[in-house]
């Protein structure tokens, strides 16, 4: 895999990264009605609707390419960028990656996971008011100049933060919530939306379990609360140890996507 | 987090819903639908739409938030239920495979404007 690192400019970007409008509600779905020196106007419809419509147009995109996109998420701090590193390191010779990585400021996640020689692009959220996820218009953006066609799997490693992302559909088709040992075992039930949306949870740091007063197993327990069945892998991206459970589904769910695109004709 | 961002979504779809002929017409409220699991803080989303209509279509314009229960569906037994806590098995066969039903909104319903 040949090393390409883009960074997205400040300046040459700043337009792609205007925040899209919606369009005018459709007519028909006006109904007016009146009391007391008011009408009410109909509209129902999502507030989030626009960046509905972009994630779909991804998700297009990436299924023409037969791309499996991973959308990663979790508070600052949880060791996505290590987990990343290492799964990077036993899966790009098999398994083309690339990769998007959304920090509000520096590009020192990017440096690090250039390092694997996989494409790289940051994303500075700081450009449009240091948002606090990633929204699809930004990966639309962010992929638009990279070369899919070849490219298996697209890792985009979200802003950290358990609430926000959350809420943001990007067109990916599997979401990862990376847990450390180290934010303790009742997370999942403080922030239940992030490990119910999610397809797969990762408690990460498990080598520092004998240093800490936390319960693995109970943590373990609290995302199964909030999402019953839900795959959870106890590994430390440190040592390793543990990861092979977690490889194992990375590789089955980028299979998965691509018998499905070439069962498709696509 | 990002309530700031949601206000903006929201006054955006709630100006382009003002039909053309009632252009500078008052807005008197923007209602909305806000599930209970979604990532939103309400007393938070009303500052910001508080501040982010100043001087603008919906100046004055009061955002009303309907907030809308969780209630998920098993599909072991088809048992329907309001989710109360963080616990989504359902309570009567213990069955992990749930739909959620409602919970999750984020929409916008409607405005009420003065004649």
């Amino acid at each position: 895999m040949p090393y390409a690192f883009y960074r997205l400019q400040r300046a040459a970007h700043h337009k792609d990264f205007k925040r899209p409008h919606p369009e005018p509600p459709d007519a028909r779905i006006f109904s007016a009605s009146g009391s007391g020196g008011t009408r009410k106007i109909k509209i129902v419809r999502r507030v989030l609707d626009v960046n509905e419509q972009i994630a779909a147009r991804n998700r297009r995109r990436f299924a023409q390419h037969g791309v499996f996109v991973l959308n990663v998420m979790s508070s600052p701090g949880s060791g996505k960028t290590t987990l990343l590193e290492k799964t990077l390191a036993r899966i790009a010779s098999c398994i083309p990656c690339a990769v998007v990585v959304g920090d509000i400021c520096t590009t020192h996640d990017a440096d690090r996971l250039a390092v694997s020689g996989v494409p790289v692009v940051q994303i500075n959220t700081d450009l449009f008011g240091g948002d606090c996820h990633l929204a699809a218009h930004v990966i639309e953006s962010a992929v638009a100049e990279m070369e899919l066609d070849g490219i298996r799997l697209l890792i985009v490693e979200n802003i950290g933060n358990l609430v926000c992302p959350a809420e943001f559909d990007i067109g990916e088709d599997a979401r990862v919530v990376v847990l450390s040992v180290t934010e303790g075992e009742d997370k999942p039930l403080k922030y239940p939306l992030m490990f119910r949306v999610c397809d797969a949870a990762i408690l990460n740091k498990t080598d520092l379990l004998p240093h800490l007063d936390v319960d693995a197993d109970a943590a373990v327990n609290n995302i199964l609360k909030i999402h019953p069945d839900m795959p959870v892998f106890a590994l430390s991206s440190k040592t390793e140890d543990g990861f092979d459970p977690w490889i194992g589904w990375l590789e089955e769910m980028v299979h998965h996507k691509q018998s499905h695109t070439d069962s498709q004709g696509l | 987090m990002h309530e700031m961002g949601i206000a903006l979504e929201i006054i955006d779809i709630a100006a382009a819903s003002i039909p053309a002929d009632l252009a500078g017409v008052q807005v008197k409220t923007v209602n909305l639908k806000v599930g209970k699991l979604a990532a939103i803080v309400p007393e938070s989303l009303r500052f910001c739409f508080t501040v982010a209509t100043k001087n603008g279509p919906l100046d004055g314009a009061e955002l009303v938030i309907e907030e809308i229960p969780v209630r998920a569906r098993c599909e072991h037994c088809r048992h329907e239920w309001h989710v109360e806590g963080p616990a989504f098995r359902c309570p009567q066969c213990d069955a992990g495979r749930i739909t959620l039903l409602s919970g999750r909104e984020l929409n916008i319903e409607s405005i009420e404007i003065i004649d």
